[in-house]
């Protein structure tokens, strides 16, 4: 057994660069403050990977099974006897890998932001608020109990507004940080609901208690006490996988995943594509074997609402036209995919798991390196919009080969990191819900399409372009990320990921099979060579397309109307039939006993007010009638 | 002076407690009400030493407060007289309906 002393390291290094930076930063280093961001960020993700390495090749799986550890396990707050929260990091396959996809995603966007966001006058802010981020996004995965992991949740939640608003001057800006604070926070209260109904029906907030107690087969027998038909587990599960869905942009709570493209582009790539927006994900597969209780039936929801909202934002991501946008809405089905991936796995059947938790790993690379590229084509066009761009191949080669290398990764052309996390998730959803399976295989034309449209349209599409103010493709530190992460987006597929991550924590074995490739890939060629059709060169082919199915396109344009219809719900009922009455009740009922109650106290001081006439004989006769009143009241008491 | 009866003393010292209240309600003059209230003292001087002579003539009790009281008044009058002097100052009077800022 390796010594894991050194692991509260990971997370203590950025909140200690956070306090560093964020109190002295701008005064003292502002120069400097990118360049210590990055080395604190780094020396955690040499450490994660150093854990990675110890606990899967040096330590292994023991008789064929990933241990469990707790390397810190304090006690916090005890409630009773046996209810207890602590705080205690817990390894295990998933938070070690998660770990390093975290550091590792987090260095890069570090290294690429000090050039990014170079001459920004809150530079060393920004880093600050990276540091922040990055710590509770650590502190959050490696959490070994359910409200440890609430604490970070909000904290990443914080963090996330934070960055969102970062230029807040900007009204859109401050707009979107809102929207997501709030989007995400009425989500979490349904999660802090199930997180006490987890507590209380399994008398622990430990992930291994919770699992260990609400699998047992006594609790399944003995626990039958349902509540609107479902038992107390379903409302739990369901209600922890709401506030997932929140974080995670799941349908109907997705509103604020594009909005928070108005923050700068490393934090979409950070926060908004690699790491907050999986913690859905991640949170569902903590409690993996809770929701795979057959009967359950909260798996189902799982499944069902990731399957909805791949193909809602893949049919979105292919009409929208600001670039940041479209990566957002594809961001949100590539999670959907993990979802639901999650959702189709049982206890018998965890294909879906490793698939679910592989897939996250790819994508992790590949859609930050999609995000990073297209800041650089931000920078070099200022413009988010796709109309603007266009042919760009040529002033930018380095994001054109590395964008077009995350495209292929995303789509899942073979031998790119996606084909083979994608092929996972779609074998474990054609063995267990063929329904699941056929939505996710047009799915994954449509992302073919729109990732291709996007490629096309920034980098060919119009023949000759000239740009103004262009200098050059961005410094070297804005570079590198790219490539790495390009490698990776090719090397990551080669992992042999089921060997160390399954439901179980055991050591499996990852198939590919060949022949059920085929109609993924060859979905996928088709959608690539639509869009090649349709974009690689000026013509009307799309516009054609788009007159043909106008009610179709100006749906999906408009995003199905969800945002109008919350603005309707908003605005229109809530506002109308509570907040109307709820401040008139306020205006008139609270306020005005309270107006009512001062105005008497008014009158009856303003009329006894004489009797404080400044006379002081007239004072000694208030002073000797009182004594004779009392006098004559005791004597009228004791005679 | 046995002959005299505790009821007579009481008498005289209600009666000039009453005096006392009433000059201390009529007189408009500072000192003329100092004097009143030193009245209102005294009666009930005459009362400690009344009752400690007729009920309890074994203890001293009374006559220690009345010693106690005639002190005290002696400070008050003290104290009085400063602050009449200083309203004096203010307002070239010490009649009592002249200085009635301090109200409402």
């Amino acid at each position: 057994m390796s010594n894991y002393d050194y692991i509260s390291l990971i997370p203590i290094l950025p909140i200690a660069g956070f306090v560093l930076i964020g109190l002295a930063g701008k005064k003292y280093f502002p120069a400097l403050s990118g360049w210590l961001a990055t080395l604190l960020i780094g020396t955690s993700a040499v450490l994660s990977l150093f854990t990675a390495y110890q606990y899967f090749i040096v330590d292994g799986a023991a008789n064929g099974v990933y241990p469990q550890l707790l390397p810190v396990d304090m006690q916090w707050l005890q409630f009773t006897n046996t209810l207890s929260i602590n705080m205690g990091i817990l390894l295990d396959p998933i938070s070690v890998m998660m770990l390093v996809v975290v550091t590792f995603v987090s260095l890069m966007v570090h290294i690429y932001s000090t050039g990014y966001m170079k001459g920004e006058s809150r530079y060393a802010t920004f880093f600050a608020y990276l540091q922040l981020f990055t710590f509770s996004m650590l502190g959050l995965v490696m959490s070994s109990n359910l409200f440890q992991i609430y604490i970070f949740w909000e904290l990443v939640g914080v963090s996330s507004f934070l960055l969102i608003g970062f230029y807040f001057d900007k009204p859109s800006a401050v707009a979107a940080s809102k929207k997501a604070f709030i989007v995400t926070r009425f989500a979490d209260l349904f999660f802090l609901i199930g997180i006490l109904i987890t507590g209380v029906t399994a008398h622990s907030f430990n992930f291994t208690d919770i699992i260990a107690n609400l699998t047992s087969p006594e609790f399944l027998k003995e626990y039958s006490a349902t509540f609107l038909g479902f038992s107390v587990v379903t409302w739990a599960l369901v209600l922890i996988f709401i506030g997932g869905a929140g974080k995670s942009a799941m349908f109907p709570l997705h509103i604020w995943l594009p909005d928070a493209m108005e923050g700068p582009t490393p934090v979409s790539a950070l926060i908004h594509a690699a790491t907050m927006v999986v913690a859905g994900v991640y949170l569902v597969a903590r409690l993996f074997p809770v929701f795979a209780i057959t009967g359950s039936g909260a798996i189902d929801v799982v499944a069902y609402i990731g399957i909805f909202s791949a193909l809602f934002a893949a049919l979105i991501a292919c009409t929208q036209t600001d670039i940041k946008r479209v990566l957002a809405y594809s961001t949100m089905s590539q999670i959907g995919y993990m979802m639901f991936a999650l959702g189709v796995s049982s206890q018998a059947h965890d294909a879906g798991f490793t698939a679910s938790m592989f897939h996250l790993f790819t994508h992790a690379f590949f859609k930050s390196l999609l995000f990073l590229g297209a800041g650089l084509v931000i920078h070099a066009v200022h413009s988010n919009d796709m109309k603007d761009m266009g042919g760009l191949r040529k002033y930018l080669p380095i994001t054109h080969i590395t964008f077009l290398i995350g495209c292929l990764a995303i789509a899942g052309v073979p031998p790119f990191a996606g084909f083979f996390s994608k092929e996972g998730i779609l074998h474990a959803a054609y063995t267990t819900h063929p329904d699941i399976y056929y939505v996710a295989l047009v799915t994954s034309g449509l992302t073919a399409f729109y990732m291709f449209r996007l490629y096309f349209r920034i980098f060919w599409n119009k023949a000759d372009i000239h740009l103004h103010h262009f200098h050059g493709e961005g410094a070297w530190s804005m570079k590198f990320p790219l490539l790495i992460l390009a490698t990776l987006s090719i090397a990551a597929g080669f992992v042999p990921f089921a060997h160390y991550v399954t439901a179980t924590r055991t050591e499996g074995h990852m198939h590919t099979d060949i022949m059920f490739s085929i109609a993924p890939v060859l979905i996928g060629l088709l959608g690539i060579a639509v869009a090649m059709m349709w974009y690689k060169n000026e013509n009307d082919r799309a516009d054609k397309a788009v007159a043909m199915m106008r009610g179709v396109y100006r749906t999906a344009y408009h995003k199905f109307y969800i945002d109008e219809l919350y603005i309707f719900i908003t605005k229109k009922v809530i506002f109308n039939c509570i907040g109307r009455p709820a401040a008139w009740i306020d205006r008139n009922i609270v306020d005005g006993t309270m107006n009512f109650i001062a105005l008497m106290t008014g009158e009856i001081s303003d009329s006894i007010k004489g009797m404080q006439s400044g006379k002081v004989q007239g004072y000694a006769m208030y002073f000797f009638a009182g004594v004779i009143g009392l006098t004559l009241i005791c004597l009228y008491i004791w005679m | 002076m046995n002959n005299i009866g505790i009821e007579q003393i009481l008498f005289i010292s209600t009666a000039l407690f009453f005096i006392g209240v009433y000059g201390l309600f009529t007189r408009r003059n500072m000192i003329t009400m100092l004097m009143a209230v030193e009245l209102i003292l005294n009666s009930v001087n005459i009362n400690f030493v009344s009752f400690n002579k007729y009920l309890y003539p074994e203890r001293l009790d009374g006559v220690f407060f009345t010693i106690f009281i005639i002190a005290i008044a002696a400070a008050e009058a003290a104290v009085a007289i400063a602050i009449i002097i200083n309203i004096y100052r203010n307002h070239q009077s010490i009649d009592v309906e002249d200085s009635e800022e301090m109200k409402y």
